[in-house]
């Protein structure tokens, strides 16, 4: 079948702020840059980050890199690539300080300079006194980011593709990267667009959990399209949990609402907290609260008529606390539940927030994977950045604040890769037919009209399964039936049809594309967990409550073909500095 | 463009880059939207059209926007779906 071709020098396919930070290295660069992405550029989950970026710019109290860096590590739980953390600290100010230029509104001290706030997590001196390393505009960070680096790219000429879904990216029997197909969604017709480099940048997944706090085009399709591919995904066992979302909806409420005196209760009006954490009770580590929550809705003290949430309580502190200090909270809670929280309990439950794991990558943003001469040879032509990548920064756990650096630098990083890589490689490589049809086999898969699925049902059930067997309490037996029904969902899905055949805007067909993607990455982090035997960051085992650094201090890698896992040792070595060893990690 | 596709086309405008954004221009969409008459359906696109941080402000109702007919369309997506 002969499909209308594009030709460009870089794809890029996502335009969130990884997407965007590369294209416009690439478009000032003179190259011919396309950006491909699904809704509208400045609608990209990026927009979502209020909280900040960390850059030790030393502006409201003294910093420095190898702090932030220390802290990364330690925060990674010494799963964190310390080449790449290392790179990513020493270049924080530099891009921040250009984002500046771009016109970005960060929030200013009275001295003009950049305004810090205080994260989890920051540290001075290698783990002493709190830092402050947060770079804000007020509490649009995202937002304003976005918009700046999008009007950077109109101005630097980058070709936008808006409203396009890519299906596949297209390689030649040597395993090239030629391209990607993508989909019109105003139209429904399909596009070849040819490129000497494609570089992913979709983002992450949270869509794979019932309960999270991410836009709904967070379904993790180009870390899908890497596994369909043949590249392994890296670390997806690591997915982190926030323990206060919105019972049932996932919209975060922030720890602060705990700083300010609130507090947890279950469905017999207990303080439950006080067992778990006699000491910091409500304000224990993320994960010791989430698991908590958990224990309590799985052993029958839920609160509400499916006893399916927990109570958070701040109605105490009365009106005036709750209208001064946490206004934000306040109408969220009223918006979405019709109950003030300053008269009323919130329902909450932890909820999926950040992917740690993706495609795996080396600081330079290439693909890697393992080879005859190596656990990380470049796939040529391929490159990718941001939440969907696995660089690896933030290893086991991130910091907040860190990655909207992460997708920054090395959305920058691979843009100058590939610049290099350009200048020795002018031209396209023949394009390869058999992959375009095994791109639009895809895509010609939903054309049937009946079945005995419907895509909204599996997404559901897939969601419920991962949240049951791969959220924040995982042991042995509940994680192999994990893998035994998402094993049976995807075969469920063969059954499966939409019933709208339309062409223009079909989200019917979309929303299918979309559940195929979540099915792979499922497998993904669920096989993943399964196979880690100890608990580390954002992974915790109850069957094995310790971290294990003589056999898994390494990297999980998880193959399509066969659900094969593999490893590959995490890179302790530094550039220039010497290697932080791994400790316990206690706060 | 026939009434389907032109829910098909809303449905991808509502795709936004926050949870808090999804979740209530989908409701409504899915509840509300059908009874707007033309003036409400058109400031409902001219809605869509803003950027998400004021997206974000006008449905958490922390500001109304200036124009009149889409603060109405805000009310009405803001206002609790019958149960
Ligand atoms: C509520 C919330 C608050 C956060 N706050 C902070 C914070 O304060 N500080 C911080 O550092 N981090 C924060 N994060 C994390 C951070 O926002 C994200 O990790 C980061 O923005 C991801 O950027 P990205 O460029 O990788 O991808 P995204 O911004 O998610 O962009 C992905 C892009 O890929 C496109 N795309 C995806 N699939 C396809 C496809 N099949 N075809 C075409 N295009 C596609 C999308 O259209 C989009 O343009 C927060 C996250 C959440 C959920």
């Amino acid at each position: 079948m002969s499909l209308p071709r594009r030709k460009f020098d870089t794809l890029i396919i996502g335009a969130g702020g990884g997407g965007l930070r590369a294209a416009l290295q690439l478009s000032q660069a003179e190259a011919r840059v396309a950006v491909v992405s699904k809704v509208f550029p400045t609608r990209s989950h990026t927009v979502a980050a209020q909280g900040g970026v960390n850059a030790a710019l030393a502006n409201v109290l003294p910093d420095n890199w190898h702090w932030h860096m220390f802290d990364t590590v330690k925060g990674s739980d010494y799963l964190g690539d310390q080449d790449a953390i290392e790179y990513m600290c020493r270049a924080a100010p530099r891009v921040v300080y250009e984002l500046e230029h771009m016109g970005v509104p960060f929030s200013r001290l009275d001295n003009g300079k950049i305004y810090q706030r205080a994260f989890g997590g920051q540290s001075r001196n290698f783990g002493g006194d709190q830092a402050a390393r947060t770079c804000a505009a007020a509490d649009r960070t995202g937002h304003a980011i976005l918009h700046s680096l999008y009007q950077q790219n109109i101005r630097a000429r980058t070709h936008f593709f808006d409203e396009f879904f890519a299906i596949d990216l297209l390689r030649d029997p040597e395993g090239n990267v030629l391209g990607a197909l993508v989909l019109e969604i105003a139209t429904g017709e399909p596009l070849v667009i040819e490129a000497k480099t494609v570089l992913l940048a979709t983002g992450g997944a949270g869509q794979l959990f019932r309960t999270n706090t991410n836009a709904l085009i967070n379904t993790g399709d180009g870390m899908a399209m890497a596994l369909r591919a043949g590249i392994p995904l890296q670390d997806m066992e690591f997915f982190q949990f926030h323990p206060t979302g919105i019972a049932g909806k996932g919209m975060l409420i922030t720890e602060g609402v705990r700083g300010e005196g609130g507090y947890l209760l279950n469905g017999e009006g207990e303080r439950f907290m006080e067992r778990y954490a006699p000491k910091a009770k409500d304000l224990a580590s993320r994960d010791v609260v989430s698991r908590a929550i958990y224990t309590e809705v799985r052993e029958g003290r839920g609160c509400g008529p499916d006893k399916d949430h927990v109570l958070l309580k701040l109605d105490h502190l009365g009106v005036d606390v709750v209208a001064k200090r946490l206004p934000g909270i306040r109408e969220t809670v009223k918006t979405f539940l019709y109950l003030d929280p300053a008269e009323t309990p919130i329902p909450v439950y932890p909820t999926a927030h950040y992917t740690m794991g993706g495609i795996p990558t080396n600081r330079h943003g290439q693909v890697v994977v393992p080879e005859h001469n190596g656990p990380e040879e470049p796939v040529l032509g391929l490159y990718a950045a941001g939440e969907c990548a696995c660089v690896s920064v933030h290893g086991a756990n991130r910091l907040g604040g860190n990655s909207l650096l992460d997708i920054l630098v090395f959305g920058r990083a691979a843009a100058n890769h590939i610049i290099g890589e350009l200048k020795q490689n002018r031209y396209h490589r023949p394009m390869n037919d058999d992959s375009v049809d095994q791109a639009m086999a895809r895509l010609s898969r939903w054309d049937r009209r009946d079945g005995s699925e419907t895509v909204d049902g599996l997404k559901r059930e897939l969601q419920t399964v991962m949240e049951q067997h791969c959220g924040v309490f995982r042991n042995e037996e509940i994680l192999k039936e994990g893998v035994a029904k998402v094993v049976e969902l995807e075969a469920r899905m063969q059954g499966a049809y939409i019933k709208d055949h339309s062409k223009v805007f079909n989200t019917a067909r979309i929303e299918a594309l979309e559940l195929e993607n979540l099915m792979d990455i499922a497998l993904a982090t669920v096989c993943s967990a399964l196979e880690r035997r100890e608990s580390r960051g954002a992974h915790s085992r109850v069957d094995h409550p310790e971290r294990d650094d003589v056999h898994w201090m390494r990297h999980s890698l998880f193959h399509k073909d066969g659900r094969r896992m593999d490893y590959k040792p995490v890179r302790i070595k530094p550039i220039s500095v010497e290697p932080f060893p791994p400790k316990k990690r206690v706060y | 463009m026939g009434a389907a596709t032109e829910i098909n086309r809303l449905r991808w405008q509502c795709r936004r880059g926050m949870r808090e954004l999804d979740l209530l221009l989908l409701q409504f969409l899915d509840s509300g939207y059908a009874d707007l008459d033309a003036n409400a359906t058109l400031a409902f696109n001219r809605l869509l059209d803003c950027p998400d941080a004021l997206l974000l402000e006008w449905l958490l109702g922390r500001q109304l926007p200036s124009d009149k007919e889409v603060a109405d369309v805000v009310q009405r997506i803001r206002r609790r779906p019958a149960a």
